[in-house]
């Protein structure tokens, strides 16, 4: 093998550049992270919280990788909160608002003393490239480094342009210079490009909103965790406000209409609808008279304020005006006023399902340049492109991951098999096998994964197997006591009295039943630990739903199992439409189970591409 | 190398003619088993299975490349028998060939191309269609009326789920708290929907298979009569003696457009006959199971029959040669009692519905089966990752009708419902 500087370089340091360079380190790459400032590592650039729903999940497994954003977050988090703590676990999803000041530097820990690890400051000017593939990248010195893989992070900075009111000017993010060389280059590949939009909201000084009256949101007593690793929060917890726009905040945002940026016609972008400018849900929404805004610290000894809920490209002194009209914030001080950035995004299509560009090998890429957002959906995206990249470079086999067994594998063939018209966020509802991929049990789904592929440390391991041993003598305890009907109800569980015997894992299976009640039926069952009990409970809820899920991921894997040839040919195929065979070509399916998700498939369709393929397979066998 | 599949192609049933297909690579090694020399292109054959002697039929070969498959095909044109075409079956299966799936002859013409997709396309989800009859008559269906009903169907249960999907991702957000009101309103209104569906679709089959009309009374009350006249010939034997009809009498007619057998049946009465007490016991389950019942009774009561009258039925005195009730002897009443046949049964393929496929009806079952889990769940509080379980898994089935569902038409709805963002 010929000698490189490194195994993986990373080109950028925020939350998919971090996750990526940690992942390739883990798996024995020699790997550099690229990035303009060591300080600005971990650097929450939007709203400083991590998790939520789907969100949250993807935290999870991230942590059950033995990556670093959940272990960050945990270290970092100053109000966590378990949302849907009233519904079923597997739509529970943990969340926190994070110090941004901690967050950095409990991430920049993970990147100092780090052997095999580097941080390069400077700017990655352009590849070495040799013929399609990338060998290399030449830095702002002019100096160059080889490399075996490059794994490229840089978020919004492709043509990005930031809009306050009639003001435009390039950038990625506030105070960040737009790479502009690198750009040309990426051009030069001919990749299909996107345009998208987000908006942040004005930041205010906490000093001048008057708390008095405002509504307030308390952090969970029994903090929910992200690491599987962590025993308690680093940090103090704290409160969010909540206070509402009103219909004077409507009628100044009606006024000035024409000034936004995104109504004055300055912006082509899609936004995200899910995170829509206040401009947006006034104009979309006009029959809400109030939105609630929430208030949230930055952090402990920050007094700035991320006011969730009216992200907006007005002109300034609109800002102001719209903003002193909220009840609290009167007579408040905006330390910077908002603005909405678009950017251009690489249709994810173009990318096979280790991140990696189809048509430019050793080049991945991760994060919002995907055409995602958030930090989770950057973190674990970062997560897969090092993995494989860190795989490719000693010329192992690619890792994916499917939909049936974790969010990440829904996450990665949503975007390369359908591609993002909006800023791609994570809902649950995206995941159809939602009841069995849990935040609770991400570990029992990806940890031995990790194990097999090297990426994950001996301590995650060996707590994993002590939680898995107890997690099963639970269960076998649990299996070996069994009642009837009659005696269940008399500890007053209603089952059917149907003279079936049933198990303790199967009691569980019904609604209200607990541990506790089945003590009632079994006073020798032994007292679980609480996590691992909570667990156990889980599990049994769901097993007769799961089940019956089971057959639709028998189909599903009966279908990725059938791979499409990397050489077969969409075009000319006869009896496809051509919208259809355009899609195919955009998206390059690599199984017949992707190209059954395109937009706009038949069965019909997939019928015929599955009798082509098997010809192509036994004309090249033959 | 494709292995080798066969079905009946023909209805089945007592027929003229029924029809073997095989298709496959092995197909004509596997037909000559049965009809030892193949002809090249038609020939009359015996078909045997060891020694015995099945059929003798006309078989017809096709070359590979030249079928409707595009396989080699081998048909054989059996005598129309249920018995024929079970030995056949039997004899086909030991020879190694294997019977075919639903729908995988044309699955098959797909793969080699001898279909092309244009003439698929609207009937995609009909691959697993059994026949091709079947094949046609569904495509007609698509363009009609179901899709329209299944699309209007799928959206209020994609309004459903979306509304319960809201409540979960969206938990933190400005949604309303409580969609059970609504969501309850949509699906229990789908569900109705579909059970009138399916109602009418089981009358759908009776338009196409004919209704039952039973002639049930005690014995010599002129049930045979009227049926001869309602006949038109002497399809009954009638006598003076009670008990002369022992066995069902079955006789097809068309009544204004509408296909109606008309039963007649033994005279309802105890009887230590055996064999009578065996005819009263079939005129009661035929009587039960028909669409309509005539009593002819002596004096309007029906009580002592066994069967019981249901609401369209008629009671009539019988032998009312002179008016008063029906007669079959001068045709007395007569008019009255055909008119008031035809307007039940009129009055009932009014009901017909879009769906009359069978694969319709389990799909529609299914899915109030699904809502009415979802229903139970939302009674008890249930979690409502459950009950968008079950609202996927109906929405799963009404896709089986017509088309696929993902999750951009859960969020679409999401979206342009409620203002997100917080």
């Amino acid at each position: 093998m010929k000698h490189t500087d490194f195994d993986v370089v990373v080109i950028g340091g925020g939350h998919a550049g971090a996750e990526a360079a940690q992942a390739a380190w883990r798996m024995g790459a020699k790997t550099a992270l690229v990035t303009h400032s060591f300080d600005k590592i971990g650097e929450m650039s939007c709203n400083p919280a991590i998790g939520g729903l789907g969100k949250g999940h993807l935290v999870r497994e991230i942590d059950a990788l033995d990556g670093v954003m959940g272990r960050v977050a945990d270290q970092a988090g100053i109000q966590f909160r378990l949302l849907n703590r009233r519904k079923g676990p597997a739509v529970q999803g943990p969340r926190t608002q994070a110090d941004r000041a901690l967050y950095r530097s409990a991430m920049q820990i993970e990147f100092r003393d780090r052997h095999g690890l580097e941080v390069i400051e400077s700017e990655v000017m352009d590849f070495v490239m040799s013929g399609d593939t990338v060998q290399g990248v030449v830095l702002a010195d002019g100096s160059s480094v080889s490399t075996r893989a490059v794994i490229l992070t840089t978020g919004t900075f492709l043509r990005g342009v930031i809009h306050i009111g009639d003001v435009a000017k390039p950038g990625g993010r506030m105070g960040d210079k737009p790479s502009v060389a690198l750009a040309d280059r990426i051009d030069s590949f001919g990749l299909p490009l996107g345009r998208l939009k987000t908006g942040t909201p004005p930041r205010l000084d906490g000093r001048t909103i008057n708390w008095e009256g405002l509504e307030m949101q308390e952090a969970d007593e029994d903090p929910s965790l992200f690491s599987f690793l962590s025993k308690k929060a680093g940090a103090q917890q704290i409160a969010c406000g909540i206070t509402h726009t009103n219909t004077r905040t409507h009628e100044i945002i009606e006024k000035n209409l024409e000034k936004s940026a995104m109504y004055g016609g300055h912006i082509d972008g899609v936004g995200p609808r899910y995170c829509p400018s206040i401009e947006d849900k006034v104009v979309r929404f006009g029959e809400k008279e109030s939105h609630q805004v929430f208030l949230e610290p930055e952090g402990l000894n920050d007094p700035t304020i991320y006011p969730n809920g009216i992200s907006t490209s007005l002109p300034v002194d609109v800002q102001e005006k719209y903003v002193t009209s909220i009840v609290g914030l009167e007579n408040v001080k905006i330390l910077q006023p908002g603005y909405a950035i678009e950017y251009d995004y690489v249709d994810p299509r173009a990318l096979d399902s280790t991140l990696q560009v189809r048509d430019v090998p050793r080049l991945f890429l991760a994060g919002q340049i995907n055409g995602t957002t958030g930090y989770e959906e950057a973190a674990a995206q970062g997560l897969v492109a090092g993995l494989n990249a860190a795989r490719l470079a000693r010329d192992g086999e690619p890792v994916s991951f499917s939909r049936s067994e974790s969010y990440i594998g829904v996450m990665i063939d949503d975007l390369t098999t359908r591609g993002v018209t909006e800023p791609y966020r994570m809902f649950t509802s995206r995941a159809e096998y939602r009841l069995s991929l849990r935040a609770d049990n991400a570990d029992q789904r990806l940890t031995p994964r990790g194990v097999e592929l090297g990426c994950v440390s001996e301590h995650r391991e060996q707590n994993f197997d002590i939680k898995m041993n107890a997690l099963r003598d639970a269960q076998e305890i649990l299996t070996s006591h069994n009642a009837t009907p009659n005696q269940a109800a008399k500890a007053g569980i209603k089952v059917n009295q149907d003279g079936a015997r049933r198990n303790g894992l199967e009691f569980l299976a019904f609604k209200d039943v607990t541990l506790q009640t089945l003590k009632g039926l079994w006073p020798d069952l032994p007292e679980f630990e609480e996590h691992i009990g909570q667990q156990v409970q889980n599990d049994a809820m769901y097993a007769n739903y799961i089940q019956r899920q089971n057959a639709d991921v028998k189909a599903l894997q009966r279908d990725e199992n059938l791979k499409i040839p990397r050489e077969f040919e969409f075009i000319g195929l006869p009896g496809l439409s051509n919208e259809l065979q355009k899609k195919l070509v955009a998206t390059k399916p690599e199984t017949l189970g992707q190209a059954s998700r395109i937009d706009g498939m038949t069965p019909a369709a997939l019928t015929l591409l599955l009798g082509r393929i098997k010809q192509f397979n036994a004309a090249k066998s033959a | 190398m494709s292995d080798t599949i066969f079905a009946l192609a023909s209805a089945r049933g007592k027929a003229g003619v029924s029809v073997f297909r095989i298709s496959g690579t092995d197909a004509f090694m596997m037909a000559a088993k049965l009809c030892g020399s193949l002809p090249d292109g038609r020939g009359l054959r015996m078909l045997r299975a060891g020694d015995v002697v099945l059929d003798q039929a006309l078989v017809l070969t096709f070359q590979d490349g030249a079928s409707f498959t595009g396989e080699p095909v081998v048909e054989f044109q059996c005598h129309g028998s249920p018995a024929v075409a079970a030995s056949v079956s039997e004899a086909l299966s030991a020879s190694g060939a294997r019977l075919a799936d639903p729908g995988e002859f044309t699955r098959r013409a797909l793969e080699n191309e001898r279909l092309d997709l244009s003439q698929v396309e609207g009937l995609s989800d009909l691959i697993e269609a059994e026949t091709e009859a079947q094949r046609k008559q569904a495509f007609a269906l698509m363009d009609g009326g179901l899709t329209e009903k299944v699309d209007r169907w799928r959206s209020d249960l994609i309004r459903a789920a979306a509304l319960i999907e809201a409540t979960i991702d969206f938990a933190d957000e400005d949604v309303p708290v409580d969609v059970t009101p609504e969501v309850s309103s949509l699906i229990a209104g789908v569900s109705s929907d579909l059970v009138a569906e399916i109602a009418g679709s089981f009358v759908a089959e009776r338009v196409r298979e004919g209704f039952e009309v039973a002639i049930i009374g005690p014995p010599n009350i002129g049930k045979s009569t009227l049926l001869n006249a309602l006949a038109g010939r002497q399809a009954a034997i009638t006598s003076e003696i009670a008990g002369t009809t022992r066995d069902v009498i079955e006789v097809r007619m068309d009544l204004e457009g509408i296909p109606v057998t008309v039963l007649d049946t033994a005279g309802l009465r105890n009887t230590d006959d055996t064999i009578e007490a065996l005819g009263v016991e079939l005129a009661r389950n035929r009587a039960e199971g028909a669409d309509l019942r005539i009593f002819l009774t002596a004096d309007g009561q029906t009580g002592g029959f066994g069967v019981e009258a249901q609401p369209d039925d008629l009671v009539l005195l019988g032998k009312a040669d002179n008016g008063g009730g029906v007669s079959g002897k001068t045709g007395a009443g007569l008019d009255q009692m055909i008119s008031h046949v035809t307007r039940v049964l009129g009055d009932r393929v009014a009901l017909t519905q879009s769906a009359v496929r069978q694969r319709h009806r389990l799909a529609m079952e299914a899915a109030i089966g699904y809502i009415a889990a979802a229903e139970g769940l939302m009674e008890l509080d249930g979690d409502s990752e459950l009950v968008a379980m079950e609202l996927n898994t109906a929405l799963h089935a009404m896709n089986s009708i017509i088309g696929r569902v993902g999750v951009e038409d859960l969020l679409d709805e999401i979206f342009a419902s409620f203002c997100l963002g917080k």
